[in-house]
């Protein structure tokens, strides 16, 4: 992975910038000093390194406003950045642009429960939404496992899903609005209270566009009402291919679990060794269903899973007796990655998603490939919706092995396009699987992404090496290819 | 001369949009065409020696069929032109349905059926938006050709998929504005088993309002939430309602049978102070939602008619405000976020200045005028006008899927 050639005549204007900013921004809100810049190098994707030019923490929209304005008119690159927790390199910093950090934008300013939304600045953290709103017995449905620490800009960013987005949604079914500032500067406002969007559905194009079309200033989010119950199965089988079964049997019959989890051997291992909170150790693959709705609705649909599960030759089976199980049979999936952590000095997370009947057929490529590169692999699985999170085992002290990772990874998301699948589900692309793209997208394809890119920030100072592996200039994208002298299709029907 | 140009394949379709380029002809986007009342009429376009060139109409009623349905994969990709009807029902032989709840538009126009595209590219959505979201919510992937004569796809067939802008989301509720649409993939959910709807009749408005309200903000999981005054009310198609002779206020419940009679009982105490509530059964429920979602009570009219999507706790004053200066009357949908505004009096922008500046002025939201005669529709904007930055924008997304404004040029704004 190479990022774009450093632009050496704007670092060095790198001083000049920074007492331009300084007529913009308050005192206190530039970070210049090298020691303090080092913060901000990575993301969440820590394989990747870069200190930034400059990092800027705006205070209000304004302020957001002429600082894109001027990195617009004297073509300075930027990247926005919320909590820092991406974990495909979507906020990695370029040395040539500055970091725009938005956890300034902090606050809760409205919450209108007639109309079950609530208009929150970017930097507030996905977590502090439902906390604002849990004392009306409402919350806020996308859960990231991250959910303590990102924020909600970056949700949007990156379509953040979550355990329970099978029934409830990603990020981009529970937002209505937006206010955002385009790269001239610009404010603009989309949605907003009402349930749909008026004209082209920019807000859904926004949500996932990790940073690449504009910043985001506000974000009116939908707030449900919690369900009055919820209770846990935690399922083992002998294998991960019954366990699949079993799945798809669930979701046959009709029922759309709040949260449906598969464990892999070596993850059930890793977890319980952690965190002991009694999985059973003899098994293959670890299921874990969560229903939520009415008292009446989960007593009836947890009989009914648990027939299902029987039929496929479940070999343990648990019910949560109480709320406090029923987080400890989520507590191990939930530090699954730690846990794997403590097996291995590093490990990656790959995140693909495959369309669920094909899971045997790809965990036993993955098996293959694991002995080819000579790496372990342990398997976490949000089954219900085919997002899988392969977790590599690696040393990144033995040389060569970050790169081994790599291409075991990229050989992943590789096998989860040709199965039918995409290369990320919810993580993103960023710069991980930006070179990657070309094995899901046509040229024509991915010409057109871009083509929308060049409609909001022509001048491409956006988050640019990111998403896209090659970049092209707008006005060689928007020409118009014309096919003259041609005979007009005799073969089509005319009427 | 105007033809209608009928591709068999992306491929054909391709070379059409190819041709209309370099002849600079607009196309007209069409399924079955039974929506054409929806949306500005299409702009003819002044041609290179300053005649005036009518455009080719392109029927994409061929790119049908079912390509995969996984019913356990709750997935099933189809071609453009393939009739919602063919769609629910097979769905429904499987026990699934599109969990957005089409709303069957082409009544409004005299018409029946419409196509998956059609469907789709107006991003038609009924009631059970409030629990289930829109069309936009549960279209996965996209194909087609854009206004640059480029066959291109987004998204896939699967749920969970951030790989590249959501393309398909932009190409949803574009009206034919930024491609021809050949082939969708949707994601479908399980029909519920059981369904009641809860009847509260009498109220006014306001009261509507705040019974929709704490309905929806339950843990009930209410799945419809309506108010139809008198007169819309008289013209449904339950003689049992319609004999009342009164408002009718409804709340819909589905699911697994248990869980549907645990959470009427629920509701019902939440709603007691508002008077007798009344219980339909699955049978009359399907008939009396599929009057509100696709608009029946407004059916065989030509009045002028609106639909807005507002702030729902403001839907009764904004209708209170709108008819003081205006003949109509209004039903709400999605607890009062979608109402239904039909004029009983011809007016030359059918109400289009002063029904706005209310919607703007009370929460916002925006107002779209589906149904009125050419003449008013080219003259009115159709969709709410946009701020310039906004229009500005619009305007360069569309050039960049079609910078020739081939592809049902005007249809949407004058520029676009």
């Amino acid at each position: 992975m190479k990022m774009p050639e450093p632009d050496k005549a704007v670092i060095e204007r790198r001083t000049q910038i920074i007492s331009s900013l300084m007529k913009f921004v308050p005192n206190g809100s530039i970070i210049s000093e090298k020691k303090e810049l080092s913060v901000y190098e990575s993301d969440g994707l820590t394989a990747y390194q870069q200190v930034p030019m400059i990092v800027v923490l705006p205070e209000t929209v304004e302020q957001i406003s002429q600082v894109l304005s001027y990195c617009y008119k004297n073509n300075v690159k930027i990247v926005p950045r919320g909590a820092g927790t991406s974990l495909s390199g979507g906020a990695l910093p370029l040395a040539d642009g500055i970091t725009l950090g938005l956890g300034k934008f902090n606050k809760i300013l409205e919450i209108d429960y007639d109309n079950r939304c609530a208009r929150v600045q970017p930097g507030v953290t996905n977590l502090a939404i439902s906390e604002a709103v849990k004392g009306h017995g409402f919350y806020y449905a996308p859960d990231p496992s991250s959910q303590i620490a990102c924020t909600i800009g970056g949700n949007v960013a990156e379509n953040s899903g979550g355990v329970h987005c099978l029934k409830y949604g990603l990020t981009t079914n529970n937002i209505l609005g937006l206010q955002m500032v385009l790269a001239d500067g610009e404010i603009i406002s989309l949605g907003g209270k009402h349930m749909d969007s008026e004209g082209y559905d920019l807000l859904g194009l926004m949500t996932g566009s990790e940073g690449l079309l504009g910043i985001i200033t506000e974000v009116t989010v939908r707030i449900l009402s919690k369900p009055t119950s919820a209770n846990a199965l935690m399922i083992g089988f002998d294998s991960s291919k019954q366990a699949g079964k079993c799945v798809a049997n669930i979701i046959a019959d009709g029922i759309i679990p709040a949260g449906m989890e598969m464990m892999d051997g070596p993850a059930i291992e890793a977890a319980e060794a952690f965190v002991k909170v009694g999985y059973p150790l003899n098994v293959g693959a670890l299921l874990l269903v969560e229903l939520d709705g009415p008292f009446e609705e989960v007593n009836f649909l947890i009989d009914r899973v648990k027939e299902i599960a029987n039929s496929q030759g479940a070999v343990s089976l648990r019910v949560s007796r109480n709320d406090e199980e029923r987080e400890q049979f989520w507590a191990g999936r939930k530090a699954a990655f730690p846990a794997i952590g403590r097996l291995t000095p590093d490990y990656y997370c790959v995140d693909g998603t495959i369309p669920r009947s094909k899971l045997p057929e790809v965990l036993d490529r993955m098996s293959e490939l694991s002995k080819i590169y000579g790496l372990k692999v342990a398997n976490v699985f949000h089954a219900g919706d085919g997002n899988l999170h392969p977790l590599i085992m690696y040393d990144a002290n033995n040389p060569g092995e970050l790169e081994r990772a790599e291409n075991f990874g990229s050989d992943i998301l590789k096998l989860c396009v040709e199965v039918g699948g995409v290369l990320t589900g919810e993580h993103g692309v960023g710069v991980e699987k930006r070179d990657l793209m070309s094995v899901m997208f046509s040229e024509m394809d991915l010409n057109q992404q871009q083509r929308v890119k060049c409609a909001f920030d022509p001048h491409q100072i956006l988050n640019p090496g990111k998403v896209f592996p090659t970049l092209h200039r707008c006005a060689e994208l928007g020409r118009v290819h014309i096919h003259r002298g041609k005979v007009p299709f005799p073969d089509i029907p005319r009427f | 001369m105007t033809e209608v140009l009928k591709p068999s394949d992306s491929s054909q379709l391709e070379d059409i949009v190819k041709w209309a380029i370099a002849d600079e002809i607009p196309l007209e986007i069409a399924g079955l065409a039974t929506k054409r009342g929806l949306g500005r009429p299409i702009l003819g376009k002044h041609g290179n020696k300053g005649n005036l060139v009518i455009g080719h109409t392109v029927d994409l009623s061929s790119l049908k069929g079912v390509s995969l349905y996984e019913p356990d994969e709750l997935v099933l990709t189809a071609g453009a032109g393939t009739p919602v009807s063919d769609i629910e029902e097979l769905l429904e032989s499987e026990g699934q349905q599109l969990a957005f709840e089409p709303i069957h538009m082409a009544k409004l126009y005299g018409h029946e059926g419409g196509t998956l595209g059609g469907l789709i590219a107006c991003n038609l959505t009924g009631s059970r938006r409030i629990k289930a979201g829109s069309a936009r919510d549960h279209v996965l992937g996209i194909k087609g050709v854009s206004g640059r004569g480029e066959y291109i796809k987004s998204g896939g067939r699967v749920v969970k998929n951030v790989t590249g802008y959501d393309l398909s989301k932009l190409m949803t509720a574009s009206y034919g504005t930024l491609a021809a649409l050949t082939e969708i993939t949707v994601k479908v959910l399980p029909a519920p088993e059981s369904m009641t709807t809860l009847l509260i009749f009498g109220l006014d408005e306001k009261t509507a309002q705040r019974a929709l309200s704490s309905a929806i903000n339950s843990s009930h999981e209410v799945s419809g939430a309506a108010h139809l005054p008198v007169r819309p009310a008289a013209r449904l198609s339950l003689s049992d309602i319609r004999n009342e002779d009164s408002s009718v206020t409804a709340m819909r419940i589905e699911g697994f049978r248990p869980s549907v009679v645990a959470r009427c009982e629920s509701l019902k105490k939440l709603l007691n102070n508002f008077g007798v509530i009344e219980e339909v059964d699955k049978e009359n429920s399907v008939v009396f939602w599929r009057d509100v979602c696709d608009v029946n009570p407004y059916n065989e009219m030509k009045e002028p008619l609106w639909r807005l999507s507002i702030t729902p706790s403001m839907a009764p004053t904004i209708v209170e405000k709108i008819n003081k200066v205006i003949a109509g009357c209004a039903f709400y949908d999605w607890g009062g976020g979608l109402v239904w505004y039909k004029l009983d009096e011809y007016l030359n922008d059918a109400g289009a200045t002063i029904i706005r500046d209310v919607i703007n002025t009370n929460g916002g939201g925006h107002a779209t005028l589906v149904r009125a005669d050419d003449n008013i529709r080219s003259q009115t904007d159709v969709f709410h006008p946009q701020t310039l930055a906004l229009a500005k924008l619009t305007s360069r997304v569309k050039n960049s899927f079609d910078p020739q404004r081939i592809l049902n040029p005007g249809r949407m704004y004058m520029e676009v």
